[in-house]
């Protein structure tokens, strides 16, 4: 799991149908990997970001941009390193757990700084959310008491500000050679 | 104006100044078909939609402007398919109307409904289901936009009826013609970059004076870029050897001292060796295919490469240059000579390159692409039957192939001395391509002669579009090559699968190819022995108005080489059994 060499893409699109799924079927049909995706409308409603967890270990980071940056509805995609961004995750947990260890569960919450959404006697739904690296490491604490669902959102990403800046890798369609 | 949105299509289509499209009604794109009685725009109604797609395809390789083919939904969409497939796979440029079912009922598996926009999504440059029939003049910009420029492709634009159906409100609109800069605001993704970096432009320079063993591998983006003539100067410029691959034949001159010919799977000996041994390879709009490089980490082992493409994605995607320059070609080539006689002219000398010369020329003199000779008795060489087409053909002939063997003895032992002479389909490698993609170049250069060579496998794919060639009047010339095999996979079963021969062998009498040419309306002629060849050839040659197919009995055992077997390196490459005695 931890040798998975996963890079994150910032993928400015134009809001328009489709968009997604023809992102989606370049990864498919080039065989690239998506660990997870993220998409939402930006402040300005005629683009959207979509944030895509990619696993490189079979194709070059630059081969994906490329391909990705000839789709016509594609706009602009930043590399974002972990260093120099701000990458966040939120998760739902149903935790299986009846009212004997009820207080474990609560002091993991209080320590993540998660929240119970619902309790009921066997069972409780926390949320979390962080950095992806933290919410793995929650998962990994509750599940020896049984996890009954999950969902995580995939991450989602922004540079950092200021001096960090700098540092983020701009791939600009016209510039990439 | 007020419009509707059939009118606006057709209006749009004329503003783009198409003189011609190819395609056949249905339910669907009806509406499109009425306004189209009342416009200048000639129509040439196709026997199947695939042909109406490789017609669009043989016009716009002939004439460098975007083939336009128009089709109904559903099935008939999806018969096109493969010709934008065979566009993507060539980069042609051309656009493709599909009509589609009313907005109301997409999504209800209504009758003759095809998502055609999501099942092109992988094989087109870019679609579009067109949402408002007041989008229509800017959707139809955007769309040969985008086909014509960068590198070009296929470009589809689905229309549901109720957009332009006369009858339905929805289809209501306002003329308007949008602007270069209205297109662009459109298109904000989409700045395909021309001019190369100046700095990767000197570096190359540089590394081309400097080599000792460079040659050039161009291909078809020369064509695409038109950009023939900078080709030429490069090469007499720096006196280096020039490769063209199968989508560039005609891209440089075959009579020229420097020409080398087609490299790769089928290329001549001389191309092939000389990749695998330059110290240099100046890679102009070409992609590095497999049918070029053979094993890859086996191709060009000593070579540093220079790379100058349009597209980003082809710089490294196959091999890491050691000089990527992104640009269309006949920009970068013409400021290349221009830094190439600025350094030249400050003293920088090239490098001595006479031992390499002679390599070359010895390679040439003991490898050249020949076959043997015909025998009292047997059937017609099929190579022969190309030469002599070839000798045969009026100046300015185009010549347009199937895909197999015939193809390749097409680009062998035809003579390509000027660009825009070749039609074929080189990356998706699709048979039946030859007749319609005649077809369709005939109608863009109807002052040329137009020959396609095809396998009796190929003709029988799609040679229903000579009964549209005749009724329209297009007077294409057919020459089937009938050996009754599938030639070249009989080829690769015969070297690679113990002579077992497996569901190859078609009929050498069934079809009656005279007959069938007959019926459709096209002059007929059958040859079977070596005498016959030359005047039934220079019949055909005469005969202009309407189609001639002349079928030549041709010897099944003919293969093709040299070969490099699928999956090998280049040094592993096989010669005709008759040079083979000779070696070493």
């Amino acid at each position: 799991m931890t040798a998975r060499r996963l890079h994150t893409l910032s993928v400015l699109v134009e809001n328009r149908s489709g968009v997604l799924a023809r992102v989606a079927g370049l990864f498919a049909r080039r065989g690239y990997n998506i660990e997870s995706l993220a998409v939402a409308p930006t402040d300005d409603e005629s683009l959207s970001r979509i944030t895509v967890v990619v696993d490189v270990e079979l194709t070059p980071i630059e081969q994906m941009v490329k391909q990705l940056n000839k789709l016509i509805n594609v706009v602009k995609i930043t590399e974002l390193d972990p260093r120099d961004s701000i990458q966040r995750e939120l998760c739902i947990v149903t935790v299986a757990v009846d009212r004997d260890r009820r207080n474990e569960v609560l002091e993991l919450a209080q320590i993540f700084e998660a929240r119970i959404l619902a309790v009921a006697h066997t069972s409780m739904v926390v949320s979390l959310e962080g950095e992806p690296d933290k919410i793995d490491d929650f998962e990994e604490l509750v599940r020896p008491f049984g996890i009954i669902e999950m969902q995580r959102t995939g991450r989602i990403a922004l540079a950092k500000l200021e001096r960090s800046t700098s540092r983020v890798r701009h791939i600009d369609k016209a510039k990439a050679s | 104006m007020k419009l509707n949105g059939g009118q606006a299509l057709i209006k749009s289509l004329e503003a783009e100044g198409v003189d011609v499209v190819f395609g056949l009604p249905g339910g669907a794109i009806l509406p499109v078909y009425d306004p189209l009685l009342d416009s200048p725009i000639r129509h040439i109604l196709v026997r199947h939609e695939q042909g109406a797609g490789h017609m669009a395809e043989g016009y716009a390789h002939v004439t460098g402007r975007p083939g336009v083919a128009m089709v109904t939904s559903g099935p008939g969409a999806t018969n096109i398919v493969t010709p934008l497939l065979d566009a993507y796979m060539d980069s042609v440029p051309m656009v493709c109307i599909t009509g589609q079912v009313a907005r109301p009922s997409i999504g209800t598996d209504a009758f003759q409904e095809a998502d055609i926009t999501g099942i092109t999504q992988a094989i087109t440059k870019h679609n579009f289901l067109v949402q408002s029939a007041q989008d229509i003049p800017m959707v139809v910009r955007e769309a040969f936009h985008i086909a014509t420029t960068g590198r070009p492709g296929p470009v589809l634009i689905d229309l549901p009826k109720d957009l332009v159906d006369a009858n339905s409100p929805a289809s209501a609109m306002e003329w308007g013609w949008p602007s270069d800069a209205d297109v662009a605001a459109e298109l904000p993704g989409y700045k395909p970059n021309t001019k190369g970096h100046p700095l990767k432009i000197r570096q190359a320079a540089e590394m081309i004076l400097a080599a000792k063993r460079p040659v050039i591998y161009a291909g078809g983006g020369i064509l695409k870029s038109r950009a023939a003539a900078e080709l030429r100067e490069l090469a007499e410029l720096c006196d280096i050897h020039v490769i063209t691959t199968l989508m560039a034949r005609g891209a440089f001159p075959d009579s020229h001292p420097l020409a080398l010919g087609m490299p790769g799977m089928h290329g001549t000996y001389t191309s092939v060796m000389s990749m695998q041994k330059a110290d240099l390879l100046i890679a102009l709009g070409t992609r590095f295919d497999d049918r070029v490089t053979g094993k890859v980490s086996g191709f060009a082992p000593d070579a540093k490469v220079i790379h100058v493409d349009i597209d980003p994605a082809e710089l490294g995607k196959v091999r890491q240059p050691d000089v990527p320059i992104v640009g269309d070609c006949r920009q970068v080539i013409g400021e290349l000579v221009h830094v190439l006689r600025e350094l030249i002219a400050h003293g920088t000398e090239a490098a001595d390159r006479s031992a390499w010369r002679s390599t070359i020329s010895g390679w040439q003199e003991r490898y050249p692409i020949a076959y043997e000779p015909h025998v009292e008795g047997d059937a017609l060489k099929p190579q022969a039957v190309v030469e002599q087409l070839h000798a045969a053909a009026p100046e300015g002939t185009i010549l347009a192939s199937g895909v197999g063997q015939h193809q390749m003895w097409c680009s062998q032992y035809w003579r390509y001395e000027e660009p825009y002479t070749w039609v074929n389909s080189g990356g998706a490698g699709t048979m039946g391509f030859a007749v319609p993609a005649a077809i369709g170049a005939k109608v863009g250069r109807p002052d040329h002669t137009v020959w396609a060579v095809d396998g009796d496998g190929c003709f029988q794919m799609t040679a229903q579009e000579l009964i549209t060639a005749s009724t329209e009047q297009i007077p294409v010339k057919i020459a089937i090559l009938n050996n009754g095999y599938l030639g070249m996979v009989r080829q690769w079963q015969e070297m690679f699968y113990d002579e077992r021969y497996s569901e190859v062998y078609l009929s050498l009498d069934v079809p009656d190819y005279v007959k069938w040419a007959e019926a459709m309306g096209c002059v007929g002629i059958r040859v079977e022995s070596p005498e016959e060849v030359a005047p039934a050839i220079d019949k055909a040659n005469e005969i202009d108005d309407r189609p001639v197919v002349v079928e030549f009995r041709t010897d099944d055992r003919e293969k093709v080489f040299p070969m490099v077997p699928g999956g090998r390196s280049n040094d592993d490459i096989v010669v005709p059994p008759f040079q083979r005695s000779e070696e070493i």
